[in-house]
């Protein structure tokens, strides 16, 4: 368990922008980790996913880590960002342009 | 109490002075939709709007209830939108 959780932190502080997520980017596995990865493919940043569906622990660490009932979660520069309504809504207004510099 | 009236009174109680409404769009009981209203928000960034709401009702997630789509507006806001 601990160990997920130093997995995870590695993977936010050495990833500017990480989705962990249902599925992968070529075959999300739930609406709302498409629509996530769309967006970010829409921007066309760079950006890390990992998949919650493959590993038990990881998918309750991470809702623990951020304190956030539901997946997908996106973050950048460390900080968690949100899910889809949040990550939509930022889209939609521009600010989510801001926050990943593009 | 059938789990949209729960989730829609965990809200209330979290949320003073809201008015709340559960939507159900996929008619499957699982991903649920919830449109919150409350000036408390005016303050408030987008994320800790959702924070507020989210931790309401989160002990739900893990049982029956999938997803949970947020429309948080202040009642200014909620008219806007709804005239526009």
């Amino acid at each position: 368990m601990d160990e997920m959780l130093k997995k995870i932190k590695e993977d936010i502080d050495s990833n500017k922008v990480i989705l962990f997520m249902k599925g992968n980017r070529l075959m999300p596995q739930c609406g709302f980790s498409a629509r996530v990865v769309y967006i970010l493919d829409e921007l066309k940043v760079d950006y890390e996913t990992r998949d919650v569906l493959s590993d038990e622990s990881l998918r309750s660490i991470i809702k623990e880590y951020s304190n956030w009932p539901t997946l997908p979660q996106l973050y950048v520069n460390k900080e968690f960002v949100g899910g889809c309504d949040i990550v939509s809504e930022l889209y939609q207004t521009g600010e989510l342009q801001k926050i990943i510099g593009c | 109490m059938e789990l949209k009236s729960e989730l829609k009174k965990c809200i209330e109680l979290a949320v003073s002075d809201s008015e709340v409404t559960i939507l159900d769009p996929r008619e499957d009981g699982m991903h649920l939709e919830a449109i919150v209203i409350s000036d408390i928000f005016e303050k408030m960034s987008l994320i800790q709007r959702h924070r507020l709401v989210m931790d309401a009702v989160k002990q739900y997630f893990n049982k029956d209830l999938h997803a949970l789509s947020l429309k948080i507006f202040t009642k200014n806001q909620f008219e806007e939108s709804s005239n526009g």
